[in-house]
């Protein structure tokens, strides 16, 4: 993982702004004048404008950097060649550059994008604006501190099977395939970012999941053989409720997963049976269908 | 096991200096035309269905027409103020004196108003909560829909219940709508299959609805143990992923259809008989 590039070169300081005239103006330096013959075919070379924030907590602002463009590339590499040519020192995170180690997320005009399958050719044209994460504590340049994240990972109570010995424990596919899934997640933290539940009330993070870690906790109570009940937790600390199911995390997702559609509502509803249906606390009361032990779930699942 | 107690705080410095320039949203394409969208539809929806419920005439095609034909919006027909023909067979509310079509139109109402769909629609259109995606939030405070008055939007469950009913009624109603009476038998004119196709938007509408995909069979644990929900669970996913779909064309629909039936009602124009 890259976080910052070596220390700019001894050539010296970079030029965020040179122009192709003045690279030829200081060629030409000492040099004499010199004739052109300037054909009518000659075109002037397509170039790329990367938008980047440059700063850390005691801020920044956004930076211009031209390039001449190439072909099929995608946001990264332009970065890379950043790095490589006009700033030594811009500092972000990658990884796989294969849209799979989830390191590389950032904001690409405006919307949560990785850099490394955002191509360039498909982007309008003009400056492309490369920003952070917005939602997480800026460290530099465009690397955020997702330390948030693994906090909330570590309180996702884990997997409980029932007691058996190991080689014991069955499960058949159906029942596996449903939470495979949640299981494509990169962990690249962008649906984190684009909910506006913490992105725009910070204050929430006290106390809410986020959708990165309701298919965390939708895969568990799925699971053919946990017996953990999650739903209290998600509805009283978790911050279930908090979501508006407006669905910007499914939108943003590299791995198209459904996040609302099949853990966050399915979430929703399981709250609903635990804590806000009268019908299922009446027909709980009734059939006496009590908190089962896991030795009870492990002799009847249902 | 219940892993309420076990839990703790999620420690998090609030507050630390964050990346990227100060503005709602560095979103460079039109974004704002989604919203832009759901308020207009919904706004003419809201606007046309209030005067449709209110103005109480034309709502019921009848005999003198040699048809049968009732506009959703006042169908079950069961006050006492609603005309002759209309009426459905047993009338609950004879006292009702004004528009039969308030009586009916709170199921429907509270149905779209709870529907998962129409949340996600109206927070970010009316509501601007988010406007849209990485678009920074009209409000300062947020609680989502975990206080008063949205958590009641966990009743959507029996408002999905009290759609299905509304439905079976208007399925009769398309099913009533091949009779032509004084005319002799049955037959199928423009109004016949436009009644039809409305029953049938709002079917796939309730079926392929969230709460009916997670009573039908999501809630279970193990599909393996329940082979009969499994094969429910698995015949609503697909409709379920085209919800969106269904909630506009059943919405506009419901509209055209009244809209049809007035038309014709009022004698503006004739309901051509096909065959
Ligand atoms: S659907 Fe919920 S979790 Fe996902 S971005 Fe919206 S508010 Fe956040
Ligand atoms: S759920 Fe999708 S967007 Fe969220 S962290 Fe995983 S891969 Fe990224
Ligand atoms: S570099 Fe690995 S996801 Fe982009
Ligand atoms: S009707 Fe839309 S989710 Fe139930």
């Amino acid at each position: 993982m890259t976080d910052a590039m070596p220390e700019p070169t001894p050539a010296g300081a970079w030029t965020a702004t040179t122009t192709g005239a003045e690279v030829a103006a200081l060629d030409d330096a000492g040099a004499g004048p010199r004739t052109f013959e300037p054909g009518p075919a000659e075109e002037e070379e397509p170039t790329v404008t990367l938008r980047v924030w440059r700063g850390d907590p005691s801020g920044g602002d956004l930076v211009d950097y031209t390039l001449p463009s190439e072909e099929g590339e995608v946001v990264l590499d332009v970065v890379h060649r950043i790095q490589a040519t006009l700033a030594p020192d811009l500092a972000c995170r990658w990884n796989c550059k294969a849209g799979k180690c989830g390191s590389c997320s950032s904001e690409i005009n405006g919307k949560p994008s990785l850099m490394c399958m955002t191509r360039v050719d498909e982007l309008p044209e003009g400056p492309i604006t490369v920003t952070p994460m917005r939602t997480f504590p800026i460290l530099r340049d465009l690397v955020t501190d997702v330390s948030f994240n693994y906090e909330v990972a570590r309180r996702v109570p884990a997997f409980a099977p029932p007691p058996a010995a190991p080689g014991d424990y069955r499960m058949q596919q159906v029942d596996v395939e449903r939470g495979q899934e949640f299981r494509k997640c990169i962990e690249c933290f962008m649906c984190q970012d684009v909910c506006h539940v913490i992105r725009d009330h910070e204050d929430n993070k006290r106390q809410y999941a986020g959708p990165r870690f309701f298919i965390r906790y939708a895969e568990l109570e799925m699971h053919p053989l946990d017996t953990n009940d999650r739903r209290e937790l998600l509805r009283q600390r978790m911050g279930l409720g908090l979501c508006n199911i407006t669905k910007c995390c499914t939108e943003v997702c590299p791995e198209h997963i459904k996040i609302t559609d099949n853990a966050i509502i399915p979430l929703k509803e399981r709250v609903v049976d635990a804590s806000y249906d009268p019908v299922a606390w009446l027909g709980r009361k009734i059939l006496r269908r009590h908190k089962r032990s896991p030795e009870e779930a492990a002799a009847h699942p249902r | 096991m219940t892993t309420l107690d076990n839990t703790t705080v999620t420690p998090v410095v609030i507050g630390a200096p964050r990346g990227g320039p100060d503005a709602p949203t560095l979103r460079q394409d039109r974004w704002w035309i989604q919203p832009l969208v759901t308020v207009t539809v919904l706004t003419v929806f809201v606007v046309y269905s209030t005067w449709a419920v209110f103005v109480n005439k034309d709502y019921y095609v009848g005999i003198a027409m040699h048809r049968d034909l009732i506009s959703p919006f006042y169908s079950p027909c069961i006050a006492g103020s609603c005309v002759a023909g209309a009426k459905g067979t047993a009338i609950v509310a004879n006292w009702w004196r004004i528009t039969p079509a308030l009586i009916v139109i709170g199921g429907p109402l509270g149905f779209r108003l709870t529907c998962y769909y129409y949340r996600r629609a109206y927070y970010r259109g009316f509501w601007q909560s988010p406007p849209n995606c990485a678009v920074a939030d009209g409000h300062r405070r947020y609680t989502g829909e975990s206080r008063f008055p949205l958590i009641l939007q966990n009743v959507h469950r029996y408002f999905f219940l009290i759609g299905v009913f509304f439905n079976v009624i208007l399925t009769i109603d398309a099913v009533m709508a091949f009779r032509m009476p004084g005319e002799g038998g049955i037959g199928v004119s423009v109004g016949t299959l436009v009644l039809c196709v409305n029953a049938i938007l709002l079917w796939l509408y309730s079926v392929s609805c969230h709460a009916a995909r997670h009573l039908c069979g999501g809630h279970v644990r193990t599909f393996s143990t329940h082979p009969v929900r499994y094969r429910l669970w698995k015949l609503l996913t697909p409709l379920n992923g085209r919800h969106m779909q269904f909630a506009w064309a059943s919405l506009i629909f419901v509209a055209l259809t009244d809209l049809y039936v007035r038309l014709v009602a009022s004698g503006t124009i004739t309901d051509p008989k096909l065959f």
